[in-house]
């Protein structure tokens, strides 16, 4: 059914000057999660935005629930600012939710348009007694409604009566790009999802050993970018042949620094696919001491090999915190996939801890040819990744 | 780049006869056979000649073949239909450790059911513990579940030796055996043999996925897992796989007729392919029965490799094997029949099973174990370095 979607932002509203900035790019998104959808119009007013459509409401608004920026997203019904009019249209919103069987209802009502010349306990009152005489099967319940009505008097009247809740957060796009180093794990997913959050364009990079990692383990990293497409409509993914630099660096170095030797080697080519993406930042999914690599020691050891700056939006989080938002976000099912990653091929025995910073630089000295590298780059295979999904949220009422 | 497909018994590629007669009959017999007027005739004179051709291979009546969605669900039919049967003539049921996992899980069903099952344990060559089997024996026992050919490492289950054991009991249990892998490659007598459930698949013999088919005994009573229209003598409701079943038909036919030239041919292959691989790359060692092995399977540890490596190695060349059986590749913790076999965990690793089809050459082992002989000194020299 055709209809008007008013979406609600948070953070974006509390910006100053260049607030406007903000709202331009949040409805950019929108109009891109859209698509297909048979937009006709969005305006925006302090706070809301909203959105007339000539196709469903109900798969408008579930494709809204996955634009950043947004914390909630109700079909709703507009009428002149006219008592009248406010009452016909609030008996057509609550008329469908008694169709829903819902039984108790509340009339809330917000006036920030103060021209209207009754106040909101005034509507409010207005309305119930109207609805209650249209309804007489309906009861008034103001401590527990099934059915919360929302009126806001603005230029016009909205009412409203259910909500998908947004992500929240920021535009994607606002806060620039960053690569994300993406292993197919549990954590770089979720680690990517929270920088989208907050509005940052990720460039997801993963590194391919094959074949010691099979092509199963890449079309995880796939199926997790496209889940991450949910959130962005489209995931530009980078995939590293790995195997000859992995060779170069197993058969050079010494076991128990494998693996930061690796995670430089991944700092370095994510920070030329930066420079070539025009990306600002790496994000990785690390979280202190969840493993030998994840040390503070061994964190700087890796760190240390760029010079952009490294976003680790897990950094404090334990494990079932990140488990938790793997499973909200829609990840997690694919991450615990039993296909290796090129991590946990060669895990030494006694991996370093407390990696010292000269040593490592002084074994890794000539172990890896940088034409391996140029090479690596070279061959990327680099794919665009689109949403693909057709599941459903949940509503709130 | 060549393709080499030695997984065979993971599944085989459609021949093009079958192909072939299950687009005439999804052209031109496409009637339901339970249907009255003709063209559910024709449909059901194709499902019953594919009956004839199964039923022949096994030397049984057509009557006692049953047509299922495949291995899977006639093992699921011949178990649990037998025990939930006759629970009230005993509670103890016999398999060993390694069968099938459509096998075991219906055991481990039963166990919560209340049944109680005894798992025999397997050689080092994968063959059960026949001792165990005639302790294990009791007048309460009422189903033995046995494989022909054990599709990890080939061992082919002494089946006129467990027959001995059971034809000498009183009340005789009923008797399942698994015949996926051997079936139309081996032979198989369930009457001279007393064997009162037979399972088989059509795609590991060159036929189409999503179809096989259980012998059940006549006079056998399982108690049906599906229910509805009473379709394949009330055993199996669901209107047939009419195409499938078509497939089944023609791939039996033709392997069977076939065989032992098939047959000679794979054993010199295997043969081949067993000895040059042991001669020439060192620290390997097949796992399986030297003696008792089937024709068409060969398991090999590679010291020091992991099995998933040296696979997707090998399919870098164009060569496709696998580690384990195919279906369990989706289980984390490994073979649970090189496991049952007491291999050591290291060479559990490094196992790969190579399973040949008739349509194998000699060029191809031959290429298979040029390639071995340069992948595995590299991948050791990278994965052994310490």
């Amino acid at each position: 059914m055709p209809g008007l979607i008013l979406a609600r932002y948070g953070e974006i509203g509390l910006k100053g000057k260049n607030r406007w900035l903000f709202e331009e790019k949040l409805i950019e998104r929108m109009r891109a999660a859209l698509a297909g959808c048979g937009v006709e119009g969005i305006e925006r007013e302090y706070g809301r935005i909203y959105v007339r459509v000539s196709e469903d409401v109900e798969k408008a608004c579930r494709r809204l629930t996955r634009v950043f920026g947004l914390v909630a997203v109700s079909p709703a019904v507009s009428a002149d600012l006219d008592l009248e009019a406010i009452k016909a249209a609030a008996a057509a919103a609550l008329a469908e939710a008694r169709a829903e069987g819902h039984t108790t209802f509340k009339v809330d009502t917000r006036r920030p348009n103060k021209s209207f010349p009754l106040t909101s306990p005034e509507v409010n009152r207005a309305l119930g007694t109207h609805l209650l005489r249209t309804f007489p099967d309906l009861k008034v319940d103001v401590h527990n409604p099934a059915v919360k009505l929302e009126v806001e008097l603005r230029e016009r009247a909205y009412i409203y009566w259910r909500s998908l809740p947004g992500p929240g957060g920021l535009p994607l796009g606002v806060s620039g790009r960053a690569v994300l180093l993406l292993s197919g794990g549990i954590d770089s997913p979720v680690a990517g999802w929270m920088a989208m959050k907050r509005g940052v364009e990720i460039i997801p990079v993963y590194f391919h050993s094959f074949p010691f990692t099979s092509d199963r383990a890449k079309e995880k990293v796939v199926d997790l970018c496209r889940v991450l497409a949910r959130y962005a409509g489209r995931i530009k993914l980078y995939v590293i042949p790995f195997t000859d630099i992995q060779k170069a660096l197993h058969q050079g170095g010494p076991d128990e620094l494998q693996t930061i030797l690796l995670r430089r080697m991944m700092m370095r080519i994510a920070r030329r696919i930066a420079e070539r993406e025009g990306a600002v930042a790496l994000i990785t999914g690390e979280s202190v001491g969840q493993v030998a690599s994840q040390t503070l020691p061994s964190l700087a050891a890796t760190g240390a090999v760029v010079d952009l700056p490294i976003l680790r939006p897990l950094i404090a989080l334990d494990k079932e915190e990140i488990i938790a938002r793997a499973k909200s976000i829609g990840t997690f099912e694919i991450s615990i996939r039993p296909y290796a990653d090129c991590c946990t091929v060669f895990v030494p025995r006694h991996p370093e801890t407390r990696p010292d910073l000269d040593r490592v630089a002084r074994v890794e000295a000539g172990l890896v040819d940088p034409a391996l590298i140029d090479a690596a780059l070279e061959r990327a295979e680099i794919s665009e990744i689109e949403d693909e999904s057709t599941e459903e949220g949940s509503w709130e009422a | 780049m060549p393709e080499i497909y030695l997984d065979n018994s993971a599944t085989t590629r459609v021949r093009p006869e079958v192909v072939a007669a299950m687009v005439r009959v999804m052209e031109e017999d496409y009637g339901n056979p339970s249907s009255v007027h003709r063209r559910g005739q024709a449909a059901e004179q194709a499902v019953k000649a594919a009956r004839r051709a199964v039923a022949e291979v096994l030397a049984v009546s057509p009557e006692e073949i049953v047509f299922t969605s495949g291995g899977t669900e006639a093992n699921n039919l011949a178990i649990l239909g037998l025990a939930r049967a006759r629970a009230r003539q005993g509670r103890h049921l016999i398999t060993t450790a390694a069968e099938h996992h459509s096998v075991l899980e219906a055991f481990h069903r039963l166990e919560n059911e209340g049944f109680q099952v005894t798992y025999l344990p397997v050689d080092r060559e994968g063959l059960p513990d026949l001792h165990a089997l005639a302790e294990a024996l009791s007048p309460e026992t009422i189903l033995v579940s046995t494989m022909h050919v054990n599709n990890e490492v080939g061992a082919v289950t002494p089946l006129e030796e467990i027959a001995q054991l059971l034809n000498q009991r009183k009340p005789r249990p009923a008797w399942h055996v698994d015949a996926v892998q051997g079936f139309a490659r081996l032979p198989l007598l369930p009457y001279r043999l007393g064997i009162d459930l037979v399972s088989l698949s059509a795609h590991k013999i060159r036929g189409p996925k999503g179809v096989g088919a259980l012998f059940v005994r006549r006079g056998t009573r399982l108690q049906p897992q599906l229910l509805g229209g009473g379709q394949e003598a009330g055993l199996r409701s669901g209107t047939e796989n009419v195409p499938g079943i078509v497939g089944l038909g023609v791939a039996a036919r033709l392997a069977w007729e076939e065989r032992a030239e098939a047959v000679a041919h794979m054993s010199k292959l295997k043969a081949r392919l067993r000895d040059r691989i042991l001669a020439e790359i060192p620290d390997t060692v097949a796992n399986g029965p030297k003696e008792r092995g089937a024709p068409h399977i060969l398991n090999i540890s590679f010291g020091g490799l992991r099995g998933e490596v040296l696979l997707h190695a090998l399919e870098e060349r164009g060569i496709y094997v696998s580690t384990g059986s195919a279906c369990s590749s989706h289980h984390a913790p490994g073979s649970h029949v090189l496991a049952a076999m007491r291999l050591p965990p290291a060479l559990r690793d490094g196992a790969i099973r190579f399973s040949l089809a008739p349509t194998n050459t000699e060029e191809e082992i031959d290429y298979t174990v040029e390639c071995l002989k340069e992948i595995v000194p590299e991948l050791r020299a990278v994965m052994r370095r310490r």
